[in-house]
C-alpha cells in the first residue's frame, strides 16, 4: 500500500510538473512576500523590504531545485529535463549529431554483424535435447573414419552413452513425378535415438531397423524437404518411393526445428548406413580403409569428462592400429562441437574470432573519435559551462547532461546500427550461395544480438562520454567567465591528440588488414592453379546411381567421351573422377617410396590427392605436361601400371623432378606403379593450400568410377553447348540424370571462403578508412577554428600560404603520421592471423605496405582539404571586425 | 548575529516537527515559530527550509493544504500526520537520550589513576 502510494506520488510529480512548479513558485513567493510584509512594518520601505527578503531567503532555483529533488519523482522528471536539453544542443548541431550518429551506427552495426555471426555458428548449440553433453568425436589429422572403425569406437568405448555416424550422400529419390537429385545424410540406426529426437510424423528409424547390407530400405525426410516438396501431405509416411531406382519406403518426417547436426548443411533426407550400397553406388562398410564417415557423435555418460573419455578413445585407437596395422595409422582423439567438422570449424572460429577483434578495434576507433569530438565540443562549450556553475547548478548535474547526450547519440546510433544488421543477418540467413547444395549460414539475429547491441551503445557512449568531464570538474567559473572566448585550451588539447593517434594507429591496422586480404584475394583470383578453367563445361553424372553394372560402366564411358567430341568445336574432352578444386572434394591414397617393405600407413611417403583421368584429360582441364608422356587408351589393364605426377610428388616421393620419369612408387595395395610423366604444381582442395603431391591415374587401369566429371573444351557458347551437350548424352541413354556447369561457377565454391573472408576484411578496412577521415577531419576542422584569429593576423602580417597551412594543419599532419606508422607496425604483426584464410596473405608485400602508406597519406588529403582551404581563405579584415 | 549556531545537520527536520505540532503553519510561519521556540538562537537560510518540508512531506509525516494567511495572503499550511505525530516523540526521545549522554561525557571530570 505504502508502495503503491509513493508510486502514484511520483507518477503524479511526473505527470503534474508543471502544476507542481507553479504550486512549488507560488509557495515560495508568498514566502517572501510574508517576510517583505513583515520587514516594512520594522520601518524599511517596501522596495528595500522586498529585496531584503528576497536576499535572507537565498538562491531560490536552487532551493527549487532541491524541492524537486526532496519529492522524488524528481529523478525521472530531471532525467527528462536532460533529455530535452540534450536534444535541442544536438538539434543546434546537426551537422556533429548526423557525423556522431552515424560513426556508431557503422561500428556498432558491424560489431552487431559480427556478433550475430559468431552467436549463430559459434556460441548457439546445435537444436537438440540435451545439446551440452554432445561432443564429436574428431581425428587429431581431420582426416574421416572409417565405418568399421566407428564400430569398434562405439562398442569398445566407456565414455558416451552411444556413438551414432553420419555420412553426407546424394541420392535420385523418385517420388513418381519430378525426380530429382537431393542431398542428405546416411546415418547409423541409432543416430535419432542418440540425439534424442522424436518424428514429427511416421516413426525414425532405430538400430532394430539394420539387418545387415541393404537391410533397410528406409527414407525419412526433414521438415523442410517435406513442406516444400509435398506440401505438408500427412499421407505421405508409408509410401513407397525410389532411391537410385531402388524401392525405399518414406518412414517419417524430423520435426521443423531440428535441422540435422550441421551447422552449414540442411540435410533433405536421413537414409541408414546401412544402405550405402544402393544410396551411394558402392559400399565401404566392410572396408577399413575407405574413410567415409564424416562425423561421429554422441552424448558423453554423466560423471565423464571429456578428457576422460579421449583417453579412453585413444586407448580404442591405439589397439586398432596394432589390430590392424595396414589400414589404420595411430589415431588419437578430440571432442568437438557437432556443428561444425573440426577442418572447417577451427578456421572458421578463429576467423569470426579475428573479425570480432577487428569490430572491436573499430567501436574503439569510433569511440576515440566521437570521443575527442565531444573534449572538442566541451572545450567550446566551456563558458556555457562555467555560466551554468555560476548560477548555481550542480557539477553532477552538468555532468549528467553531457553523459546524457553522450548516451543519446550511442543510443540512435546503436539502434540504426542494430536496425542495418538485423537486415543484413537476415539476408544472409537466406542467402543461398550455391544453387543445388542446401548449403547456407543459418544467422537469424536473436535477442543475445539485440543485447550486445545495447550493451556496446551504452558501454561506448559512457566511453566517449566520459573524456571531457575532468575538463569539467576542472572548470573555474570565474576565471573562465573572465577569460572570455579566446581562453586558453592549453593541456586539453593532449588528451584529445593522444585519442586521435591511437584512433589513426587502429584505423591504420584496418588498412592494413584489409590491404593484404584484397592483395590475397586478387592473388588467389590470378593464381595459377594448375588449370584452365576458362571456356570449359563440367558434365557430372554417377553411371553407377544410373544402374550400370562395374563392366559396362568403362565402355559407357568412351561412348560418352566420343559423343562429345563429335559435337562441332569442341577442343578436348577429359573424364575425370573428381575436378581439382570441385565441391565434390578430392580422393586421397597414401603413396610409398619403391624400396618401403612394410607398407602400413605409418611408412606412407605421402597421402597424396588422386585423380583417375582419360587420355585427354590434361588438355581439356589446361594442365600443362612438362616432361614424359600423358596416357593413351591402350593403358588398361593388360599393361602395365603407369602414372603421372605433379612436380610436388616428384621432389617429395621420388627425389627429385627433373629425371623422375621412368620411376617406380608403390600404392597401399602393393602395385608398384611407373611414373610416365610430370605435370606442372596445382591446386586441388583450396587455394590456400600449401603445395600438396598429386598423382594422375589412367581410368582404363582403375576400379570403375561411380561420380564422374566430364571436362568439355571449347570457345563456343556455353549455354548452346550445354544443350547440345545434354542431347547427345541423352541419346545415349535417355534417362541418365546430370549436371552441366560451367567450370569457372564450380570454382566459386572453393574460392568462397578466400572470397568471404576478403570481403569481409575489405568492408571493415573501409570502415576503418572512413572513421580516420572524420577523426583527421574533426580535429585539423576544429584545431583551424580555433585558430582562426591567429592565422588571420598572420596573413595580415604577411605570412606565406606554406606556412600559415604549416602553422594551421602541421600538428594535426604530424599526428596522422605517427598514428599511422604505429598502425602499419602493430598491422603487420596482426596479418599473420590473417594469412592462414586469406591466400597468400604476407603483409610484408612492398605492394600492400606502400599501399597502405598511400592510403593513410590520401585519407590524410582528404582529411584535411577542406580545413585547409578554410585556413587559406581567412579574411583577417572580416575576422578583426567580428571579434 | 554572532551568538547564533549553525544547525547541526539532520535536525532542521525535527525542528520543522516541533513547530508544526503546535499548530498548522505555513512556511514563512514555521520559520518564524521556530526562531520564537529557540529564542532565534538558531541561524537557518530561509530557503533551506523548504526541500525539507517537501522530505517530510514525501515520507508522509506532514499533509498540506492551501489557505488563507494572518495577514490575507494566500499561502500552504503544513500539519502534522498520525505518523509525523509518533515520529516527532521518537525522535525527541532519541535526541534528550543523545543529549543527556553528550553533557554527561563532556561533564566528566578526567580522573588521575
Amino acid at each position: 500500500m505504502k508502495l503503491l502510494d509513493s508510486l502514484r506520488f511520483r507518477m503524479a510529480a511526473l505527470f503534474q510538473r508543471s502544476r507542481i512548479n507553479a504550486e512549488m513558485e507560488e509557495e515560495l513567493r508568498s514566502h517572501i512576500e510574508h517576510r517583505a510584509a513583515d520587514l516594512e512594518r520594522s520601518g524599511l520601505d517596501r522596495a528595500e523590504a522586498e529585496r531584503r527578503a528576497r536576499v535572507e531567503f537565498g538562491g531560490r532555483e536552487k532551493y527549487k531545485e532541491e524541492c524537486r529533488e526532496a519529492m522524488g519523482g524528481n529523478r525521472i522528471g530531471s532525467i527528462l529535463q536532460d533529455m530535452r536539453y540534450s536534444l535541442r544542443q544536438l538539434r543546434k548541431s546537426p551537422g556533429f549529431t548526423i557525423a556522431a550518429v552515424l560513426t556508431l551506427a557503422l561500428a556498432i552495426g558491424a560489431n552487431a554483424v559480427v556478433f550475430g555471426v559468431l552467436n549463430a555458428l559459434i556460441l548457439r548449440p546445435v537444436n537438440v535435447p540435451d545439446a551440452k553433453s554432445l561432443y564429436a568425436v574428431d581425428l587429431t589429422n581431420d582426416a574421416w573414419e572409417s565405418y568399421p572403425n566407428y564400430l569398434d569406437l562405439r562398442d569398445r568405448n566407456r565414455g558416451f552413452e552411444g556413438l551414432a555416424a553420419l555420412g553426407l550422400s546424394q541420392v535420385a529419390l523418385d517420388t513418381g513425378k519430378d525426380p530429382s537429385r537431393i542431398w542428405g545424410f546416411e546415418a547409423t540406426g541409432n543416430y535419432f535415438d542418440v540425439l534424442g529426437i522424436q518424428p514429427y510424423l511416421g516413426r525414425l528409424f532405430h538400430p532394430s531397423d539394420e539387418r545387415g547390407l541393404n537391410s533397410a530400405p528406409y527414407i525419412v525426410l526433414t521438415y523442410a524437404y517435406w513442406h516444400s516438396h509435398f506440401q505438408d501431405d500427412r499421407g505421405v509416411v508409408g509410401r513407397a518411393v525410389r532411391v537410385n531406382s531402388h524401392p525405399y519406403t518414406i518412414l517419417g518426417v524430423t520435426p521443423p526445428d531440428f535441422r540435422g547436426t550441421f551447422i552449414f548443411f540442411a540435410p533433405n533426407f536421413y537414409v541408414p548406413m546401412v544402405n550405402q550400397d544402393q544410396i551411394g553406388g558402392d559400399s565401404a562398410l566392410n572396408n577399413r580403409e575407405r574413410r567415409g564417415v564424416i562425423q561421429v557423435l554422441g552424448h558423453l555418460k554423466p560423471g565423464v569428462t571429456p578428457e576422460r573419455a579421449v583417453a579412453d578413445l585413444d586407448t580404442v585407437g591405439a589397439s586398432l592400429a596394432k589390430a590392424y596395422p595396414k589400414e589404420n595409422a595411430r589415431e588419437s582423439f578430440t571432442l568437438g562441437r557437432p556443428s561444425m567438422p573440426s577442418v572447417i570449424g577451427r578456421p572458421v572460429r578463429a576467423f569470426v574470432a579475428a573479425l570480432m577483434l577487428l569490430a572491436g578495434l573499430i567501436l574503439l576507433a569510433a569511440c576515440a573519435n566521437l570521443g575527442s569530438l565531444f573534449a572538442a565540443r566541451a572545450s567550446d562549450r566551456s563558458r556555457e559551462v562555467a555560466l551554468r556553475l555560476a548560477l548555481g547548478s550542480s557539477r553532477n548535474r552538468i555532468l549528467r547532461q553531457l553523459l546524457t547526450e553522450a548516451l543519446l547519440i550511442s543510443l540512435a546510433g546503436g539502434s540504426a546500427g542494430l536496425l542495418g544488421s538485423i537486415a543484413l543477418l537476415r539476408r544472409l540467413d537466406t542467402w543461398q550461395p550455391f544453387s543445388g547444395v542446401p548449403l547456407h549460414v543459418p544467422v537469424q539475429p536473436d535477442a543475445n544480438v539485440y543485447l550486445v547491441a545495447l550493451v556496446l551503445a551504452v558501454v561506448s557512449g559512457l566511453l566517449f562520454g566520459i573524456v571531457p568531464v575532468r575538463q569539467v570538474f576542472r572548470t573555474n567559473p570565474y576565471e573562465i567567465v573572465k577569460a572570455g572566448s579566446a581562453g586558453r585550451v592549453g593541456r586539453r588539447i593532449a588528451a584529445r591528440e593522444i585519442l586521435l593517434v591511437a584512433q589513426i594507429a587502429i584505423c591504420a591496422v584496418l588498412v592494413t588488414a584489409s590491404m593484404v586480404a584484397v592483395r590475397g584475394l586478387a592473388r588467389s583470383l590470378h593464381g595459377n592453379f594448375g588449370i584452365d578453367p576458362n571456356n570449359v563445361m563440367l558434365v557430372e553424372t554417377d553411371l553407377k546411381i544410373s544402374g550400370y553394372s562395374p563392366a559396362s560402366i568403362q565402355p559407357m564411358q568412351r561412348r560418352m567421351i566420343d559423343a562429345l567430341e563429335a559435337i562441332p568445336g569442341v577442343e578436348h574432352v577429359g573424364l575425370v573422377s573428381f575436378p581439382p578444386l570441385g565441391r565434390g572434394g578430392s580422393w586421397k591414397a597414401n603413396v610409398f617410396r619403391d624400396e618401403t617393405k612394410d607398407l602400413s600407413p605409418s611408412n606412407a611417403a605421402a597421402n597424396s590427392y588422386m585423380y583417375v583421368i582419360s587420355p585427354d584429360y590434361l588438355h581439356a582441364a589446361g594442365t600443362t605436361l612438362l616432361e614424359g608422356r600423358t596416357f593413351t587408351w591402350h593403358d588398361d589393364k593388360g599393361a602395365p601400371p603407369v602414372a603421372m605426377v605433379n612436380r610436388e610428388f616428384a621432389a617429395k616421393i621420388l627425389g627429385s623432378s627433373s629425371n623422375a620419369v621412368g620411376k617406380y612408387y608403390k600404392v597401399s595395395d602393393g602395385t608398384r606403379v611407373q611414373v610416365v610423366g610430370i605435370v606442372e604444381d596445382g591446386k586441388y582442395l583450396s587455394v590456400t593450400e600449401a603445395q600438396q603431391p598429386a598423382m594422375f591415374m589412367p581410368l582404363a587401369q582403375q576400379d570403375p568410377l561411380g561420380e564422374q566429371w566430364i571436362l568439355v573444351r571449347s570457345a563456343r557458347d556455353p549455354q548452346q553447348l550445354a544443350a547440345t551437350a545434354r542431347t547427345r548424352l541423352r541419346a545415349l541413354d535417355a534417362g541418365m540424370p546430370l549436371d552441366i556447369v560451367l567450370w569457372t561457377r564450380e570454382l566459386d565454391f572453393s574460392m568462397f571462403s578466400a572470397r568471404m573472408a576478403s570481403v569481409s576484411l575489405g568492408v571493415l578496412g573501409l570502415m576503418g578508412a572512413m572513421l580516420s577521415i572524420t577523426g583527421i577531419f574533426g580535429m585539423a576542422a576544429y584545431s583551424v577554428s580555433k585558430r582562426l584569429r591567429e592565422l588571420g593576423i598572420r596573413i595580415a602580417l604577411g605570412a606565406r600560404r606554406t606556412e600559415v597551412l604549416k602553422a594551421a594543419l602541421g600538428r594535426a599532419v604530424k599526428l596522422l603520421g605517427i598514428g599511422s606508422a604505429a598502425g602499419l607496425v602493430l598491422g603487420i604483426l596482426a596479418s599473420r592471423v590473417l594469412s592462414f584464410i586469406v591466400y597468400q596473405a604476407t603483409p610484408r608485400d612492398p605492394l600492400v605496405l606502400a599501399g597502405v602508406v598511400l592510403a593513410m597519406l590520401l585519407l590524410g588529403l582528404v582529411a584535411t582539404w577542406i580545413p585547409a582551404l578554410r585556413a587559406l581563405s581567412v579574411d583577417p579584415l572580416k575576422l578583426l571586425r567580428e571579434e | 548575529m554572532t551568538d547564533q549556531a549553525q544547525l547541526l545537520p539532520g535536525t532542521l527536520d525535527l525542528l520543522i516537527l516541533r513547530a508544526v505540532s503546535i499548530g498548522a503553519l505555513h512556511g514563512y510561519g514555521i520559520l518564524l515559530r521556530i526562531g520564537q521556540i529557540s529564542g532565534n538562537a538558531l541561524l537557518i537560510e530561509q530557503g533551506a527550509l523548504y526541500p525539507g518540508l517537501f522530505r517530510l512531506v514525501r515520507q508522509g509525516l506532514l499533509t498540506t493544504s492551501w489557505g488563507t494567511s494572518e495577514n490575507n495572503r494566500r499561502a500552504k499550511f503544513y500539519e502534522l500526520t498520525e505518523a509525523g505525530h509518533t515520529r516527532l516523540r521518537e525522535e525527541t526521545d532519541s535526541w534528550n537520550r543523545l543529549v543527556a549522554a553528550i553533557a554527561a561525557a563532556l561533564s566528566q571530570q578526567p580522573e588521575e589513576a
